[in-house]
């Protein structure tokens, strides 16, 4: 049934171990795997115990629920891990500047780069961010890149996630379950330390406050609340940074500022680091029946007496008909060309593309442009035909809804099995801070590896795990 | 702090308060059952009123024995008073106050709520019932260790321990009201030699029996026993050493905040009432007055606080 391909491998090459995990493999070759496999165990118990968990909506009984996590950890080299972090650089100070633009002088649709109906039909698209600039210009402050590797070389994109990326506190924890399980590990191996990260995330955050702010700025986490699937998350991250985590009923518009609700009365703050969608933001600006947000927050913002991160408007780089673009959108704002490479993408929206998509099927991934999470996706190799056949009937109603995309060779690392090590397929999610002043990506960042054999869905939601990344000193 | 924050961690200890004490309280009917068959329905009776859950109780079921009373006040989802329903909501609250939590008392509560939805998982028969009960009470003393042990003594601290005391004191007035009524056809009989059993169970429910015999060198008698769970100030279930802890912790408040609420001058003239006094006197002003104006002024503190320091929007 699966095709055999030959797949990066990241651990070997042929009878030899790669570089990266030649120290590894000889600390494991020592190792029992009874042993490591209760170890795999306590990780468990200790991640039920942290409460380390996020929620699956609409099953009640399962209401919380682990990531599984591997014990084998991913391993990129110093040299590796710099020309990435490069890239992702480029490409997030290009996407500020594709959304500078957008919501300003629209220079790259005059330029006809990017086709103006891609804007316009846009549902991520806020007209209440035109003519108006964020404090310090900054559109997008926290940005997950998800990034997949095929070859020695060869890193693509898969997409950029410029509105609220998640998964950070897994970077974070995993990294903690690795240190306590194994500290011998990481005296013999020198790894690069993510433990900054919040205090990274912090300064980012405080450098992105209002002009008009004095003194220390007042920064907030906003979270929908305890049933949000990330709501570990957002604890987590108001935890490590030292910062209030309110819900919208906390906050108010006092004398034209967002002021919390304290113990000993209101305080304003100057940034909310928001876990909120746009459409829930405000009530007196998008959807009237949210009670998420803050009824008059847009109004402070565009008086510039708020930093909201990210920015409303942000998802329009999110977009995976965007996505497509985004190499010519490096080149117009940077001049230079994209050091990471996009994955082929089939823009269903163009007649031609739609029927080589419906020719090709059995052979691509097809995502809807707005979809996150892994759900309204086809796997076009692992689909049966009734599957195929009810997708193509989908495409066909609404093609400009879906991009397709070959599927690729995606590299394996090796998890725990009972019998051992087994290559898996994983992608990548790296974080990167924007500030004003400053773009900080820490080394390292989220793996997600698909457990089933064979599986190219690493997504949580759909059955994947996690891995602590290692980015070595070089 | 937030005010949200501050009535979570609020909730959270009363929710965990209250667990204990209804375990305690079914603890006591349990042993009562056991060692006096006579009328063990009127016992069982006795315990759903003392937790305030009679009209809840029987809305759902006709008459009262050990296996209906247990599992209402043990497991039932629609008893939000239930031992399960206390400990979910402890665990919504420690999540919604998580940053405001050292990571001991996060994961013992977390624990907490693991270890008692395991245990109360399916009805629990009367074989294992003195052991899940012990679980019951020894996990919410774990979460109040990790308490004192790990957290700064700061508001978070003090807005725990009002929570922690306002349930204590409200539960504590109501065992002894109901209890005492329940034993007393009439007021003439006060001071008469009580039925052991009946004032055993009063101080079980409280966990004082052994502390009892320790503190005081009286007899089980009404006087003795009203004064120990009312004034003794050594007894850390007493109604005066609840107030006094409560006024302290207001007090903290107050100058930390460098302001006066009323939840304090609220508090310091309940703790009035229970200063200096002695037994006789709460009995000649009538023993169920004095405990139902208690009771009311408690909930009317607690509103106060929950006022003074913005809990809600």
């Amino acid at each position: 049934m699966t095709k055999k391909i030959n797949h990066f491998s990241e651990m070997t090459a042929g009878d030899d171990v790669r570089a990266p995990y030649r120290h590894y493999q000889s600390w494991f070759a020592g190792q029992d795997v009874n042993r490591l496999s209760r170890k795999a165990q306590e990780a468990e118990v200790f991640f039920r115990r942290t409460g380390i968990t996020f929620n699956v909506y609409g099953q009640s009984d399962a209401e919380e629920r682990l990531i599984p996590f591997d014990l084998v950890p991913r391993i990129l080299s110093g040299a590796e891990w710099t020309k990435l972090s490069r890239g992702i650089e480029q490409r997030v100070r290009a996407i500020n500047a594709f959304l500078h633009d957008i919501y300003n002088r629209q220079e790259i649709l005059r330029a006809g780069i990017v086709p103006v109906e891609l804007i316009a039909k846009n549902a991520a698209f806020l007209p209440q961010m035109m003519d108006f600039t964020p404090p310090g210009g900054v559109y997008t402050h926290i940005v997950g890149t998800d990034i997949v590797r095929t070859g020695e070389d060869d890193f693509y994109v898969l997409e950029d996630n410029a509105r609220t990326p998640s998964g950070v506190s897994y970077m974070l924890e995993n990294r903690e379950t690795m240190l306590q399980m194994f500290p011998e590990l990481f005296s013999k191996i020198k790894v690069q330390r993510v433990s900054d990260y919040p205090k990274n995330l912090r300064r980012s955050l405080e450098g992105s406050a209002p002009a008009g702010c004095t003194g220390r700025p007042c920064v907030v986490v906003l979270t929908p609340g305890i049933h949000n699937s990330a709501y570990y998350e957002h604890s987590f991250l108001a935890d490590q940074m030292g910062v209030e985590l309110v819900e919208g009923h906390d906050l108010r518009v006092i004398d034209g500022h967002i002021a919390m609700r304290t113990t000993r009365g209101y305080k304003v703050i100057d940034v909310i680091y928001r876990r909120v969608d746009d459409d829930f933001l405000d009530p007196l600006t998008f959807n009237p029946a949210s009670m998420l947000g803050v009824p008059g927050i847009m109004d402070v913002y565009r008086a510039g007496n708020i930093t909201i991160t990210n920015a409303p408007g942000t998802g329009v780089a999110d977009d995976k008909a965007i996505y497509s673009y985004v190499p010519e959108i490096i080149e117009f704002y940077t001049g230079e060309k994209a050091i990471l490479k996009n994955v082929q993408t089939h823009r269903c929206s163009e007649p031609d593309t739609l029927k080589y998509v419906l020719d090709n099927l059995a052979d691509l991934v097809v995502k809807e442009v707005h979809g996150s999470g892994g759900y309204g996706m086809l796997v076009g190799p692992a689909a049966n035909k009734k599957e195929l056949a009810d997708f193509a009937d989908k495409l066909r109603g609404n093609p400009a809804n879906y991009i397709a995309q070959p599927t690729l060779s995606l590299s394996t690392v090796p998890i725990l099995t009972d019998a051992g090590l087994a290559p898996r397929h994983v992608d990548l999610r790296p974080f990167a801070l924007v500030s004003p002043n400053s773009i900080n990506i820490v080394p390292g960042g989220l793996t997600r590896v698909a457990l089933t054999e064979g599986s190219l869905v690493v997504n949580s939601s759909q059955g994947g795990g996690t891995k602590d990344t290692w980015v070595l000193e070089s | 702090m937030l005010g949200k924050t501050a009535g979570g961690l609020f909730w959270m200890f009363r929710n965990l308060e209250r667990a204990g004490n209804t375990a305690r309280l079914i603890e006591a009917g349990f042993r009562i059952a056991l060692t006096r068959s006579n009328d063990p329905e009127s016992e069982w009776k006795s315990v759903i009123v003392t937790s305030a859950s009679r009209p809840a109780y029987t809305a759902k079921h006709d008459g009262y024995d050990s296996a209906r009373v247990t599992d209402f006040l043990l497991r039932d989802p629609d008893n939000p008073n239930s031992v399960l329903s206390v400990i979910k909501g402890a665990r919504d609250n420690a999540r919604l106050v998580r940053t405001a939590l050292t990571t001991e008392v996060w994961m013992a509560v977390n624990e907490t709520w693991m270890v008692l939805t395991k245990a109360l998982k399916d009805p629990v028969p009367e074989t294992d019932l003195p052991e899940v009960l012990s679980l019951i009470r020894q996990q919410s003393a774990l979460v109040r260790g990790a308490l004192h042990g790990t957290m700064l003594r700061n508001d978070i601290y003090d807005f725990s321990r009002l929570g922690n005391f306002i349930e204590r004191m409200d539960s504590t007035a109501r065992i002894i009201d109901v209890k005492y009524h329940a034993l007393l056809p009439a007021t003439s009989f006060v001071g008469s030699r009580m039925d052991n059993v009946q004032w055993e169970m009063i101080l079980r429910s409280v966990s004082a029996h052994a502390s009892f015999r320790w503190a005081v060198e009286g007899d089980y008698n009404a006087p003795n026993i009203a004064s120990f769970l009312i004034l003794d100030r050594r007894l850390p279930r007493s109604l005066a050493f609840c107030a006094s802890q409560i006024v302290d912790h207001l007090t903290y408040l107050s100058d930390e905040y460098r302001d006066r609420p009323q939840s304090l001058d609220l508090a310091q003239d309940l703790n009035a009432r229970l200063r200096d006094r002695d037994i006789s006197s709460i009995f000649d002003e009538g023993l169920h007055e004095f405990l139902n104006a208690v009771i009311r002024d408690t909930n009317t503190l607690g509103l106060q606080i929950q006022q003074d320091y913005r809990f809600n929007a």
